[in-house]
C-alpha cells in the first residue's frame, strides 16, 4: 500500500531521493523464446524522472524488454524491478515465489504502455477508453473519472474529440489519446514501443510533442524510437541493442555523434 | 435555358477556391437483353407453379387456412418458440464456457472441452435427444451430496425433469458444441494487441474478456449464430425422439393422423417456421447494426461527425489487419481540433 502513492514519497525531497531506489533496475535479463535467446543478460538502470531511449535494428528484443518490464513476458533469468520492487516475483527468505495474476495485474496498473499499433478499444469512443480501466480496475467513481479523463484529453490536445470512436480519428491522434488512456492510471513509469512508427511522417511532429510535454514534466519514460531527433532532444540516457545485447549505453548526444561500436555506426548511419 | 450562368449575377461572388462543376457523363448504358429475357422466363414459371398450386385440390387452401390459426396449433407454435429460445440461451452461455475452456493455458480444462465437443459433434442429435429420453432408465434418481456417500438430497428422475425439459437440454448441450467453435473463432479474430492492451493497463483476465474481447468479438460471433438459431428453430421438430409432442410439427402430423389430410397441415407448419425465421433475420439485423459501434457505423454517427465541418469529405478510411485508421489530409483539418499542447504542464 505504501507504494501506491509515488508523489508521496517525493516530498520530504532530497533525503528520499538520494536514497530510493532506480525506477527500473534490470539486472542480467535474460529472456529466451524455446531455443532462441531473445534478450542476453541486460542490465541497466533508469533513474527517476529520466527519459532513456532505446534503439536499435529489429528483432534486437527491444519491444521483448518493455514487455519484460511490466510482466506481458516472463523473465527466463535474471532480475528486473520497478521502483524497488521485484516485477512478477515475490521474495521471502531468499526465495522467489510466483505472483498471483491478481498482483501482477496490480503491478501493471503503475506502469502505463504505448503501443507501435495503438490498440485502442475500437467500441469505445475517446473518452471511454480513457476512462475504461480508472473504473473497472481502480474502481473509482465515473463522475470523477470523467473529469480526469477528459482534462486528459485536453492535455493531448483533443478534447473536442472526447465523443468519437477510434476509427474516426487519424492516426496521430489515436496515439495521444492511447497516451492519455495510460495516464489516466497515473503511471510512475510510461514505456513507449515505437510510438510514431505507424504513423504517417505529418503525424508523427504531434505524437513527439506529447511526449515531450510529458518528458518534462518528470515522467519516467522507457521510449523505442527510430526518431533520433526526440532522442537527442528529450532523452537523458541512449541505449543501442542489436542481436539482444546492449552493445551501447550513455549520453545521447555523445553516442549519435561519435558512436564507439562499429554495429551502432552501422545502425546509426542507416537511420540518421 | 437551363444552362447555368458561370458569371455571378448578384453581389455574391464565388469563393476563387471552388471547382467549376464538373459535366455529368451522358452515355447510352450498355444493354442485357439475355438478363431481362431469362428473369421473364423465371418470373413466368413461377407464376405458373403458384397458379398451379392455387387450383390444386391437394393442397387443400381452405383446409390450410382453418389449422393455420388453430388453437392446437399456435400453442405448438409458441412451445416451439419457448424450446429454441430456451435452448439457444443455454447453448450460448456453455459455448462461450467451452470456447474460452478450449482457449485456457491450462491442458486439462482444455481437453475436457474438447471431449466435450468430440462427443457432442460426433454424434446426431436425433440419437442425443433418445438417449435423454432414456434418461431415467439409466439414472432413476438424482441425487445431490458427495459420491459414494449418502445422499443430501435425492429426487425420482421422472417426477425432476418434464419431457419440455429433457428436449431442452438435449438440444442445449449438442447445440453448445456448435456455438463453442463459433465463440472460439469470434474470440480469435480479435486482435492481440487488444488484450495485451488491457492488461498493460493492470485490467484482470475476466474484466479483458467482458470488456474488450467479447464485445468485439460479437461482430463475427452473430451472423453465425443467427444461422444457428435458425437451424435450432427447424431442429426442435426432432424431440419427439423424446419423446415430446407437443411443438409444431408433431402436433401437425398427430392432428393430421385424424383428418388424413397431411398436406394442409405440414403447409401451416411451414408458414409458422418461415413467420419465426423472419422475426429472427430482423432481431439478428438490428442485433449486428448495434454491435457494429466504432467500426461498421461511419454514416451512422452524425453526432460524432457534425462538429467537425469538412472533415468528413476528406476522410479516408485505410483498414489493415485489425487496426482502422483514418487519415484526415493535413490541408482540411478541422478548426476544431486545437494545436498539440507540447508544454504539458501537470
Ligand atoms: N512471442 C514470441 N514467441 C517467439 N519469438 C518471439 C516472440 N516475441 C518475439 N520473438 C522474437 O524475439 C526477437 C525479438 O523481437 P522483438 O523484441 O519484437 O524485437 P524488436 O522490438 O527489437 O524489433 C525476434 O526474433 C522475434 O522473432
Ligand atoms: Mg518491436
Amino acid at each position: 500500500m505504501s507504494d501506491m502513492n509515488p508523489s508521496a514519497r517525493n516530498t520530504p525531497a532530497a533525503a528520499s531521493v538520494a536514497t530510493a531506489p532506480p525506477m527500473v533496475l534490470a539486472e542480467q535479463v535474460s529472456k529466451s523464446f524455446g531455443s532462441n535467446e531473445v534478450l542476453k543478460s541486460i542490465s541497466l538502470e533508469v533513474k527517476r524522472g529520466e527519459v532513456m531511449c532505446l534503439v536499435g535494428p529489429s528483432g534486437s528484443g527491444k519491444s521483448t524488454f518493455l514487455r519484460c518490464i511490466n510482466h506481458l513476458e516472463v523473465l527466463s533469468a535474471g532480475r528486473l524491478s520497478v521502483d524497488g520492487e521485484l516485477i512478477g516475483y515475490r521474495e521471502a527468505n531468499g526465495k522467489l515465489y510466483e505472483m498471483a495474476p491478481k498482483e501482477a495485474a496490480r503491478q501493471r496498473r503503475d506502469i502505463g504502455m504505448v503501443f507501435q499499433r495503438f490498440n485502442l478499444f475500437p467500441h469505445m469512443t475517446a473518452l471511454q477508453n480513457v476512462m475504461e480501466a480508472p473504473i473497472r480496475v481502480k474502481g473509482l467513481p465515473k463522475a470523477q473519472v470523467e473529469q480526469t479523463a477528459r482534462a486528459l484529453l485536453a492535455r493531448v490536445g483533443l478534447a473536442e474529440r472526447a465523443e468519437y470512436y477510434p476509427a474516426h480519428l487519424s492516426g496521430g491522434q489515436q496515439q495521444r489519446v492511447a497516451i492519455a488512456r495510460a495516464l489516466a492510471m497515473e503511471p510512475k513509469l510510461m514505456l513507449f514501443d515505437e510510438p510514431t512508427s505507424a504513423l504517417d511522417p505529418e503525424l508523427v511532429g504531434e505524437v513527439l510533442d506529447v511526449m515531450k510535454g510529458l518528458a518534462k514534466s518528470g515522467m519516467t519514460m522507457i521510449v523505442v524510437t527510430h526518431e533520433m531527433g526526440f532522442a537527442k532532444e528529450v532523452a537523458d540516457s541512449l541505449v543501442f541493442m542489436d542481436g539482444g545485447v546492449v552493445v551501447e549505453a550513455g549520453d545521447p548526444d555523445e553516442i549519435l555523434t561519435n558512436p564507439q561500436h562499429r554495429r551502432t555506426q552501422a545502425f546509426l548511419s542507416k537511420v540518421l | 435555358m437551363s444552362t447555368t450562368n458561370p458569371k455571378p449575377t448578384g453581389g455574391a461572388t464565388l469563393p476563387p477556391t471552388e471547382p467549376a462543376h464538373s459535366v455529368p457523363i451522358k452515355a447510352i448504358k450498355l444493354r442485357h437483353p439475355w438478363r431481362m429475357v431469362f428473369a421473364i422466363l423465371l418470373v413466368l414459371v413461377f407464376v405458373s407453379v403458384l397458379v398451379d398450386a392455387a387450383f390444386r385440390p391437394a393442397y387443400d387452401w381452405p383446409a390450410v387456412g382453418t389449422y393455420l390459426f388453430d388453437r392446437r396449433i399456435s400453442q405448438a407454435a409458441v412451445v416451439t418458440l419457448q424450446l429454441t429460445v430456451y435452448s439457444m440461451v443455454i447453448a450460448i452461455i456453455l459455448g462461450v464456457i467451452l470456447a474460452v475452456m478450449r482457449l485456457s493455458p491450462n491442458p486439462v480444462v482444455k481437453s475436457l472441452a474438447w471431449f466435450y465437443l468430440w462427443v457432442f459433434r460426433g454424434t446426431p442429435v436425433y440419437v442425443q435427444l433418445t438417449i435423454w429420453g432414456l434418461i431415467s432408465l439409466i439414472y432413476s434418481t438424482i441425487d445431490i451430496g458427495i459420491p459414494f456417500m449418502d445422499p443430501w438430497v435425492s429426487f425420482s428422475t421422472n417426477a425432476a425433469l418434464s419431457t419440455f425439459t429433457i428436449a431442452i437440454i438435449g438440444l442445449a448441450l449438442n447445440e453448445a458444441a456448435y456455438m463453442a467453435e463459433i465463440v472460439r473463432a469470434g474470440l480469435l479474430a480479435v486482435d492481440p494487441g487488444q488484450e495485451e492492451a488491457a492488461t498493460a493497463l493492470g485490467m484482470s483476465w475476466s474484466q479483458t474478456m467482458t470488456r474488450v474481447i467479447l464485445p468485439q468479438s460479437m461482430r463475427v460471433i452473430i451472423p453465425p449464430t443467427g444461422n444457428e438459431v435458425i437451424s435450432m428453430l427447424k431442429t426442435t421438430s426432432l424431440v419427439t425422439a423424446v419423446p415430446f409432442s407437443f411443438e409444431l410439427f408433431t402436433r401437425s402430423r398427430d392432428i393430421s393422423a385424424e383428418t388424413f389430410n397431411p398436406i394442409p397441415l405440414l403447409i401451416v407448419a411451414s408458414i409458422w417456421y418461415l413467420f419465426f425465421t423472419s422475426i429472427l433475420m430482423v432481431g439478428q439485423y438490428f442485433l449486428e447494426k448495434r454491435f457494429a459501434r466504432g467500426v461498421g457505423d461511419r454514416q451512422d454517427d452524425k453526432k460524432d461527425l457534425g462538429t467537425g465541418t469538412g472533415v468528413v469529405t476528406g476522410v479516408v478510411p485505410v483498414v489493415g489487419s485489425g487496426q482502422p485508421t483514418v487519415i484526415v489530409p493535413p490541408t482540411i483539418k478541422p478548426k476544431t481540433t486545437p494545436p498539440t499542447n507540447p508544454g504539458g504542464q501537470s
